[in-house]
């Protein structure tokens, strides 16, 4: 069983997954950087992000790069109307309401999309080019496996760009160190959260896209564990740190397919309760994560 | 004179409680006599809900955490009580195991109540052993602990097929429930809760939930105190899941999920958090808006629109009311960490 080709298999699936979980991870690790929430609703803009696809390439016959793009400005969309809707109202007040407010939107968006698309889940497709299987002596991979990895890692350098450059990017970081320091700066703070929510949204949206196209089906419900399992990067990671974000959806991402492909058959369905288990073995051991600092209170 | 007026107000209160409760068993002793037998489930489902939300009431509303493994706790409870009392007649014939000796040997049957309460003490353990680690940190990496732990507890239901018999659930469990276990069950839960809201350790639990900082200074342990809550809550919830194992007589793991956990949330929420009316109106209220809306969900075919109200009530109470309906505005003071919003 435990052949080098079967072992390479396993480490480039997690990678695969590690990638995505690694983009979602990003978004949320900044809105909570920001804002000291735990965006429970990012796991229900990987629905829209999948669903919307569905639509414009499947139903409406667009072409890929032009249903992509359409995605990226749902999500990006989808980002304004949570930060206007949501949280205007809800930022400054006790942090667990904005959590409330964020699981009352998650559990509002995906119930619509269960009302609109109906319980079933939904066979996924994807142009043909990114649905080719390449059989290498160590690998056997298809073109949406190499699409994900080189996306996502992408679009992670270019975020670390934005955040460490651009003056926008700078002032994003001084917002997640201290809001209250950061206004007396001259910041315009709701910007800079709605900037945030923005770019979140739009990265979950093809995050939608990918998961998709890398499972086959989609479904109204395919958001929830994606998104929780986002918050459980973060925290290997270390909460608070954007490259302890990415590291940790990596390493959760190998861990989660190493518990898959490893274990007796039996426990593959245990396949969300270990990573669960990992989250709560860390807080035990290491609640800082890799990179994060101290948040112990008592 | 003044020690008088306040045994007397007192003594006021303890009789206005008194004729309360037996004007309740009254109402329902009456309900159970005219009404069918459809309503008369909803009746005691009512009841179980609210010592649930009570009991979640008690951890997120005045201790001011923020669990979301109410329905794991639930899960728990129902098992454990559903298979202590399964007769041992059918055991056979449904393939469930015997009872281990420790618990009474291959030939034993535990009667309701002990199994009730042995189900809240393997949940109160499991939240002691979670909370533990967890409730050092800061207060939202409870929530997703806790939702971690369903999501567990949920894996093990489904996966260990030789205990609970997998995603089949357990059924043909004796249904002891009866509006009267339901209701002195509710009796109990509102009567604790009161008790340790109106004492040294409820005070202590919302100083923690005003500041954290400021408690401490007052040489309160907050671990202690949070840990206490979490645990309280998580055995009521045990209770709670025992009772409805017991009501509807069959448990899945799929009854157990997060759409449990999120009903409980948004009774507390709605009714009022840190209230004790409040999680009852909220019990209520979305228990009847249920079983109201399931039928027009089901003729209309339009699946998802009973979650959709409740995510929309959850919603505009946040950003309308925050405090809920029984609940009364109050100042909370802005945190540092906070960020104003108007310019």
């Amino acid at each position: 069983m435990l052949t080098p080709e079967y072992l390479t298999q396993q480490i480039f699936n997690g990678i695969v997954f590690g990638a995505m979980y690694a983009l979602l991870a990003l978004g949320m690790t900044v809105i909570y950087g920001i804002l000291r929430l735990i965006h429970f609703a990012h796991g229900a803009l990987i629905t829209v992000g999948a669903f919307c696809f569905y639509l414009f390439f499947m139903v409406f016959g667009l072409p890929f790069p032009a249903a992509i793009a359409l995605i990226i400005a749902v999500g990006a969309l989808m980002g304004v109307v949570l930060d206007v809707v949501a949280y205007k109202k809800a930022v400054g007040g006790p942090e667990v309401s904005m959590l409330i407010t964020s699981l009352g939107f998650y559990i509002f968006i995906e119930n619509l999309m269960k009302l609109i698309v109906t319980p079933q889940p939904y066979a996924f497709h994807t142009p043909e080019y990114l649905d080719k299987i390449y059989s290498m002596p160590m690998l056997t991979f298809r073109t949406i496996d190499i699409f994900i990895i080189v996306i996502s890692v992408a679009i992670m350098v270019f975020f670390q760009l934005f955040v460490k450059k651009t003056r926008m990017g700078t002032a994003m970081r001084a917002t997640s160190e201290s809001g209250e320091a950061a206004r007396m700066l001259g910041i315009n703070i709701n910007r800079i959260i709605s900037i945030s929510f923005i770019l979140a949204s739009a990265i979950a949206a093809i995050t939608g896209f990918m998961l998709g196209a890398k499972y086959g089906q989609i479904a109204y419900n395919m958001g929830f564990m994606a998104g929780v399992k986002a918050f459980v990067a973060i925290v290997i990671g270390g909460v608070g740190s954007i490259p302890g974000a990415m590291l940790g959806g990596f390493i959760l991402g190998i861990l989660e397919m190493f518990s898959v492909a490893f274990l007796p058959p039996g426990y593959a369905a245990y396949r969300d309760g270990i990573v669960f288990f990992i989250l709560i073995i860390i807080l035990i051991v290491k609640p800082s994560g890799i990179f994060g600092q101290r948040e112990v209170e008592s | 004179m003044r020690f008088f007026n306040t045994v007397f107000s007192r003594l006021d209160k303890r009789i206005l409680a008194v004729v309360l409760v037996a004007a309740l068993f009254v109402c329902l002793w009456i309900a159970n006599v005219i009404l069918s037998k459809y309503i008369i489930f909803i009746i005691s489902l009512i009841g179980v809900y609210i010592v649930a939300s009570e009991s979640l009431n008690l951890t997120n509303g005045y201790t001011g955490l923020f669990s979301l493994g109410h329905a794991g706790f639930m899960a728990v409870g129902a098992y454990t009580s559903a298979l202590l009392t399964f007769p041992v007649k059918s055991r056979d014939i449904f393939v469930i195991a015997r009872l281990p000796a420790i618990l009474g040997g291959p030939e034993a049957q535990w009667p309701f109540f002990p199994a009730l309460i042995m189900g809240g003490i393997f949940a109160a353990v499991l939240a002691a052993v979670v909370g533990l680690p967890v409730l050092r940190l800061k207060g939202h990496y409870l929530a997703v602990a806790s939702l971690g732990l369903m999501v567990l507890v949920t894996a093990l239901a489904m996966n260990l097929r030789d205990l609970t018999r997998g995603s089949i659930g357990i059924n043909s469990i004796p249904t002891y429930t009866n509006i009267w276990w339901a209701y002195i069950a509710v009796l109990i839960t509102v009567y604790v809760v009161w008790r340790v809201v109106h004492s040294s350790i409820g005070r202590a639990m919302k100083a923690i939930r005003e500041d954290e900082v400021a408690a401490k200074v007052q040489g309160i342990n907050p671990l202690k105190y949070k840990l206490l809550s979490f645990t309280i809550g998580a055995f009521f919830a045990g209770i709670a899941g025992g009772l409805y194992a017991h009501l509807s007589g069959a448990i899945r793991p799929y009854a157990f999920s997060f759409n449990l956990t999120f009903q409980i949330v948004i009774m507390v929420v709605l009714g009022g958090q840190g209230t004790i009316a409040g999680p009852v109106a909220g019990a209520i209220i979305i228990t009847v808006l249920r079983y109201v809306l399931k039928p027009l969900e089901e003729a209309l075919q339009i699946y998802g629109l009973v979650e959709l109200v409740y995510a929309s009530l959850l919603i505009a109470t946040m950003l309308r009311k925050p405090e809920g309906i029984m609940g009364a505005r109050r100042v909370v003071r802005k945190m540092e960490t906070s960020i104003p919003t108007e310019k």
